[in-house]
């Protein structure tokens, strides 16, 4: 298993460990492409309703990057672990698993990340808000955006908000995903360099 | 996307797109794919590991050091690292005898499935001269077949029917896995750390393609003392290493 540090925005933190490609049971296994599982275990708790909906956003957001036909009737388990959760749980997962699925040296088309934006009542876009910024806002939608279009993968939202704010909040998410982009070259480029 | 040429020895992503000059075409299975129309003879080029071919250029797939070899057909690959081995057709590998289903063993060698070695597959065996392997014995061998559709298979012969170094690995001994970056450093010509060991102790080694490395020497410590060593080269520079080497006894 391969298993990159943890990743912390601001004070949220999720440990992701990536197994595979492996061996899988017969009733699982896809006769064209690797079968990606993915388990999310909470802080405290055991997983719940909400944790397998965000499993299933995630599996299909890897889903649309990993090169499963390399990999026929292989299993690719990834397992995030949340180590604590101040606001934007959704949006690093995702970043977690897709630094995940880099170290451990799966065949990728291109690389995603999360970015979470909170529509605060009176109109503003926050982009990684924190708990209370949550709480408070409207509503609260989750982008994760691919590297080489910078094209949508999966999108959630939480609470409502008419479709022109959600073109305003895309547009912000698409300009911050550059900083996320360049933070994962510089990190593997520091790994890299050893 | 950015030129090919211009990204070798830096670290590339997958998603980037590399463009390729305009003088290489790319020959695969007998395809040509031609990029110019001018008078120039396209050249052939070889897409390693970690890359795909995509309309014009090359995709990269994994994350990595991208090498150029120039010569002979020139090759593009990725050096990335990685722990988790996918068997390839050729490559020599360590592995555990874990079944024996009539007259094929079962092996493990670290990837997806179990690979398949066939009894018949040793020098000097036939029917009646069955070679003497047990369940949990350790077999050097290369895959004779290794693509995703199919299951593995291991032959401990080469081509001419000679063992050339392959067979069951012998008694006592001790076997670890380390990562694939470090046995293809270890497996390169006038490897350093080879060289500086073996000026220790007289030791045996035999490194497989898939991470598992397998010592022996003449006592058990001096065998623990090289197992150590060999793991931490991962992380060490060459500096810590002749540091750690001078401080053992008998140096």
């Amino acid at each position: 298993p391969s298993i990159p540090p943890s990743l912390s925005a601001g004070d949220t933190s999720v440990l992701a460990g990536l197994y595979g490609p492996s061996e899988t049971k017969l009733s699982k296994e896809l006769p064209d492409r690797a079968a990606l599982e993915v388990l999310l275990r909470p802080k405290v708790g055991l997983p719940g309703v909400l944790e397998r909906s965000r499993e299933q956003q995630l599996r299909q957001t890897c889903e649309a990057v990993v090169l499963g036909v390399l990999h026929p009737r292989t299993a690719i388990t990834l397992v995030l672990q949340v180590l604590s959760d101040a606001g934007s749980l959704l949006s690093c997962c995702l970043n977690a698993a897709c630094l995940g699925l880099l170290d451990a040296g799966l065949p990728l088309s291109s690389l995603f990340c999360g970015v979470t934006c909170a529509l605060s009542p009176d109109g503003t876009i926050t982009l990684d808000p924190t708990a209370r910024q949550e709480q408070e806002a409207r509503a609260v939608l989750t982008f994760a955006i691919d590297s080489s279009e910078r094209k949508v993968l999966m999108a959630t939202t939480k609470g409502s908000c008419s479709v022109e704010e959600m073109q305003q909040c895309l547009v912000t998410a698409q300009g911050a995903t550059d900083t996320i982009f360049q933070f994962y070259r510089d990190s593997l480029r520091r790994r890299y360099s050893k | 996307g950015r030129a090919a040429e211009a990204c070798v020895g830096q670290v590339v992503l997958p998603g980037d797109l590399l463009l390729l000059p305009a003088h290489y075409g790319e020959d695969a299975e007998g395809e040509r794919l031609r990029l110019s129309t001018g008078a120039a003879p396209p050249g052939r080029l070889l897409c390693g590991p970690g890359l795909r071919r995509s309309g014009a250029g090359l995709l990269v797939t994994k994350c990595g050091l991208l090498r150029h070899r120039p010569a002979g057909p020139g090759a593009y690959w990725v050096d990335s690292q990685q722990k988790r081995y996918v068997p390839v057709k050729g490559d020599h590998v360590i592995g555990i005898v874990t079944a024996k289903a009539g007259d094929v063993f079962k092996l493990d060698v670290g990837g997806s499935e179990p690979a398949s070695l066939s009894y018949l597959a040793f020098e000097g065996a036939t029917k009646r001269n069955r070679p003497n392997v047990q369940v949990g014995d350790l077999i050097y061998g290369q895959f004779l077949v290794a693509n995703k559709d199919m299951e593995p298979e291991m032959v401990c012969i080469d081509s001419s029917g000679k063992s050339s170094g392959m067979g069951i690995i012998g008694q006592d001994g001790f076997l670890f896995k380390v990562s694939l970056g470090l046995i293809r450093k270890l497996l390169a010509p006038k490897c350093e750390i080879i060289q500086e060991l073996s000026q220790l102790y007289p030791f045996e080694l035999v490194l497989g393609m898939n991470g598992r490395i397998w010592v022996k020497a003449k006592t058990v410590q001096q065998t623990l003392i090289i197992v150590n060593i060999l793991e931490a080269c991962e992380y060490m520079t060459a500096e810590q290493r002749r540091q750690a080497l001078a401080k053992l006894p008998g140096n």
